[in-house]
């Protein structure tokens, strides 16, 4: 549905874009450096007219704030380098149709309430912001009332040790339309942030070590995300209170922690997971308040629990999916399950396939008794392993009688999927 | 001593229950690492056999032995030997062949299988565990003097700490489910050495995330190096303590 | 040589030693004799230092036998039922014995020959006869000139060449001036070996008397008649 849309976006705005350089292609180059015409940014920028093409040579410039007021091309040589001192934000974009290339911003002010940033756009469409590095900021790049913008290819990495004192890899607030498209992000607070953003694609971004999430989206409808890598982050992946997010061929890894998860689900509707890896995350996915998700092709190897379904779910597909390894395959604390489990591959079932159709003869309970008791009573995790809950589990497998009684796989898969 | 050893721990390793025993925890083992599609499914299976089988087969045999042994004891009593070389001799001898099968049949493929950190702590403790209830076996075969009676205590012993103790854990997170109780239960895990490494070992196969709180709380206390120590001293006093208890009953036994 | 000073010992309510005096001297070969469950056994675990009295001393050569083990490498003990590790070789044991004693002096190994245990080194203890079993606890004992014997039943079991054998070897081993202590059912048995008599009943010390003298006294010919015409008389 929407990834047809979001497609379509990816393709026209690069030649709306075009058609914009076009008209203005007969625009001047202004040169600024130690040698050039202009010394510092802030003269050429007040000598540009609109159109033009500032470049700027290597260096290091310490002018503090730069606002750039009317629509022009600024593009790094050799990664000039953009100091701010920690003093303010360093590039301010005031006008639509601005590109940014290939320079280094750092030290960016660290003011939380103006949210200073490296680059930040205000209440502007057609901004592109491509190749530059951006080195220990607060914010990397804050997008507010934008859209059409295109955020790519971009090295973004802080290394605040705290949450407090430390902000987001790039922040999109209210925003619509965007592309954020094969950066990299390190050392932030969340490495992507989404709130009220709706119709953008983030696509093949790398996301790691940051000190909360690798992304967090909030009341964001209609997005994609596709062949993203997230891993290592404090708390994994947050997706709440959203519409109809198609989460694709994405890989969460080693999200470890008390409040870790591959993917948090809370009050989602109407999304669509499919080709993703969980691989050793405490939690592979966890669901609260989320409804009507399908969740097929994906793997889970190796994770604490692959999927924690809360009672306040309901309506979810989880179907084809490979769980291998994991301590618990599923996990939910309510007794009522509404949703519905098939074709999955279970590396834990152990019945048998009579008629060697690929799908085993007796359904699969993914849901074991220790399962149930840790989630009332998660201290009782201590108990793992031990020969008594050994032999509770076993038990309950051949007479279920608290796990519930519709947490069920009727049409386990014998072998895994090649995902 | 050492030569009272050689030829106790020489007639232990020849005994075919050892023997059988060995076969048995390497037929185990080996299968579970070839059969279990990964690495860390086998260990856990391993980590089965460590927690109940190693403990099982020590108590069980070594009391078996010690009652058997009656008149081998008189023998060396009867000649110029101390008493408690004889008992030091005999749990030594037990000791090393308990840990020398288990070692043969469990060491091997875990060292080959297995992460090399995880397999030595494995071995630690299996070794311990070992060696800890055949102290138990000892406090037990001087507990009383009749064979069969000493047997029964030494199954109900393992079988408190296999399988009642949890239990009881179980049942003390229920009944006080409402109360803040995680440390109270680290503590009271390092008064069976069976919980105490199984999770030791647990610590060490990423689960610990899981754990939550209390998991936390463990891997502050025992998580650390330093608290690794205070472990494994604590191992250290469960083979310790039952062992000297019986050696001072053992001292002024009527043979 | 041993001094057994007013020693007691109980097991639960039963008094299996009560307040016994006793002196044992060297170049002596007694029989302890009684009937079963009288103390006989306990009173040589007494000395062996396996049952611990609960009151008195034992001492030997003057020096009280608590919490010594040194003085044992002077005794020679041949037990009642000799159980040995299943899986030892005779070879193994005897080795084991002697690394035990550690004794700088000569091997007798009369005995060890007489019952050609050479030939048997490599058998485990677990396939011998209750026989030879004996036989290696008789060679044991007295591999090591032990300056005192203490023979549990020795004879029992034993084939009558081997039981012959052995006791020429007793009676040997009285002629060199060593302290022999025996316990046997069989009176007849300890007849031509024994110079001194110690009877026991119910823990208490009834009567211990020189042989010659014994018989002298009752006018009978043998141990066993003279003991039983003393029970009759009331005196014992």
């Amino acid at each position: 549905m929407n990834i047809t849309k979001n497609k379509a976006f990816v393709i026209v705005l690069p030649l709306l874009l075009c058609c914009l350089f076009y008209s203005s292609v007969h625009a001047t180059v202004i040169k600024v450096g130690n040698d050039k015409t202009y010394k510092t940014i802030k003269e050429a920028l007040q000598q540009a007219n609109p159109g033009d093409t500032i470049i700027i040579s290597k260096g290091i410039y310490k002018e503090g704030n730069i606002v750039i007021n009317k629509p022009i091309c600024i593009i790094g040589e050799d990664y000039p380098v953009l100091d701010a001192e920690f003093k303010t934000e360093v590039l301010s974009v005031k006008s639509s149709n601005v590109v940014i290339k290939y320079l280094q911003i750092q030290n960016s002010g660290r003011s939380a309430m103006v949210d200073e940033a490296a680059i930040k756009v205000y209440d502007e469409n057609n901004i592109i912001i491509e190749g530059n590095k951006l080195i220990n900021n607060f914010f990397g790049v804050h997008l507010q009332y934008a859209s059409h913008c295109i955020v790519k290819n971009n090295f973004i990495k802080a290394s605040q040790k705290e949450e407090y004192e430390s902000a987001n890899g790039i922040h999109c607030w209210k925003s619509d339309s965007l592309q954020i498209i094969g950066n990299t992000i390190y050392g932030h607070r969340d490495g992507i942030y989404f709130e009220f953003v709706k119709n953008s694609v983030i696509w093949r971004n790398i996301s790691q070590n940051n000190l909360r999430y690798g992304l967090h989206f909030m009341f964001s409808n209609k997005n994609a995300y596709i062949t993203n890598y997230f891993s290592n982050n404090g708390a994994g992946v947050a997706v709440m209170f959203s519409k109809e997010v198609v989460m694709m061929n994405n890989t969460f890894e080693e999200n470890w922690g008390d409040a870790a998860y591959g993917v948090l689900f809370k009050e989602l509707s109407d999304c669509y997971l499919s080709g993703n890896k969980f691989l050793r995350n405490t939690t592979g996915v966890f669901f609260e308040g989320a409804n009507r998700v399908t969740v097929e092709n994906n793997t889970f190897i190796g994770n604490g629990w692959g999927l924690r379904l809360q009672a306040s779910c309901m309506d979810n597909k989880i179907e084809r999916n490979n769980f291998i390894g994991n301590t618990f395959d599923a996990a939910t604390n309510g007794f009522l399950t509404l949703n519905y489990f098939n074709e999955n591959y279970w590396d834990k079932y152990e019945g048998y396939d009579l008629n060697k159709d690929g799908v085993g003869d007796i359904p699969f309970r993914p849901l074991s008794l220790f399962s149930v008791i840790v989630e009332k009573n998660p201290p009782a995790m201590l108990l793992y392993r031990s020969f008594m809950i050994t032999l509770l589990d076993k038990s309950e497998k051949i007479l279920p009688s608290l796990t519930p009684e519709n947490f069920i796989d009727n049409n386990p898969r014998m072998k895994p999927y090649t995902l | 001593m050492i030569r009272i050893l050689k030829y106790v721990a020489l007639d232990i390793l020849k005994n075919k229950i050892v023997i059988a025993y060995t076969i048995m925890l390497a037929l185990f083992s080996w299968s579970a690492f070839g059969l279990e599609d990964n690495e860390s499914k086998g260990i856990l299976t391993v980590l089965n056999i460590v927690l109940l089988t190693v403990p099982l087969v020590s108590i069980l045999f070594s009391t078996i032995y010690i009652y058997n042994s009656n008149e081998f004891v008189e023998l060396l009593v009867s000649n110029p030997v101390k008493r408690s070389m004889v008992w030091k001799a005999l749990f030594t001898g037990l000791s090393i062949s308990m840990v020398a099968a288990y070692w043969i049949g469990v060491g091997i493929p875990l060292l080959i299988y297995a992460n090399f950190a995880t397999a030595i702590m494995m071995l630690l403790a299996g070794s311990l565990l070992s060696v800890i209830f055949v102290s138990v076996a000892f406090l037990c075969s001087t507990l009383t003097r009749d064979k069969a009676k000493g047997i029964g205590i030494s199954i109900m012993l393992w079988l408190y700490f296999a399988l009642l103790f949890d239990g009881l854990v179980l049942f003390l997170f229920f009944q006080f489910a409402d109360y803040p109780i995680e440390k109270v239960v680290v503590l009271l895990s390092a008064l069976s050495p069976v919980d105490l490494s199984r999770i030791l070992i647990l610590l060490r196969l990423d689960v610990s995330a899981m754990m939550g709180y209390t998991g936390a709380v463990f891997q502050q206390y025992f998580g650390s190096s330093w608290g690794l120590l205070v472990s494994f001293g604590l191992l250290c006093l469960w083979v310790f303590v039952p062992f000297y208890i019986s050696l001072r009953k053992f001292k002024r036994k009527d043979l | 040589m041993i001094s057994i000073k007013n020693i007691s010992k109980n097991f639960g309510k039963l008094k299996a030693i009560d307040n016994l005096n006793l002196e044992l001297n060297k170049g002596e070969c007694i029989a302890l004799i009684g009937p079963n469950g009288c103390g006989k056994t306990t009173l040589i675990k007494s000395i062996l230092g396996m049952v611990l009295p609960e009151s008195g001393e034992i001492l030997f050569d003057g020096k009280s036998i608590k919490n010594d083990n040194d003085y044992r490498n002077y005794i020679g003990y041949m037990p009642q039922i000799g159980r040995y590790p299943e899986n030892m070789t005779i070879g193994q044991i005897v080795n084991m014995i002697q690394g035990i004693r550690n004794t700088q002096e000569a091997l007798d190994k009369t005995l060890y020959e007489q019952y050609a245990i050479e030939k048997m080194l490599d058998k485990k203890m677990r396939t011998l006869s209750g026989g030879t079993t004996q036989k290696v606890s008789a060679v044991l004992a007295f591999m090591f000139q032990s300056k005192v014997l203490i023979l549990d039943e020795p004879t029992a079991g034993l084939d009558p060449i081997s039981s012959e054998i052995l006791k020429e070897k007793i009676i040997d081993a009285k002629n060199k001036g060593k302290l022999i202590l025996i316990t046997s059912h069989l009176l007849s048995e300890l007849e031509d070996l024994v110079t001194q008599v110690i009877f026991m009943q119910e823990g208490k010390l009834i009567l211990h008397e020189n042989v010659n003298d014994l018989k002298q006294k009752t006018g009978e010919q043998t141990i066993a008649k003279s003991i039983i015409q003393l029970l009759k008389q009331g005196k014992a």
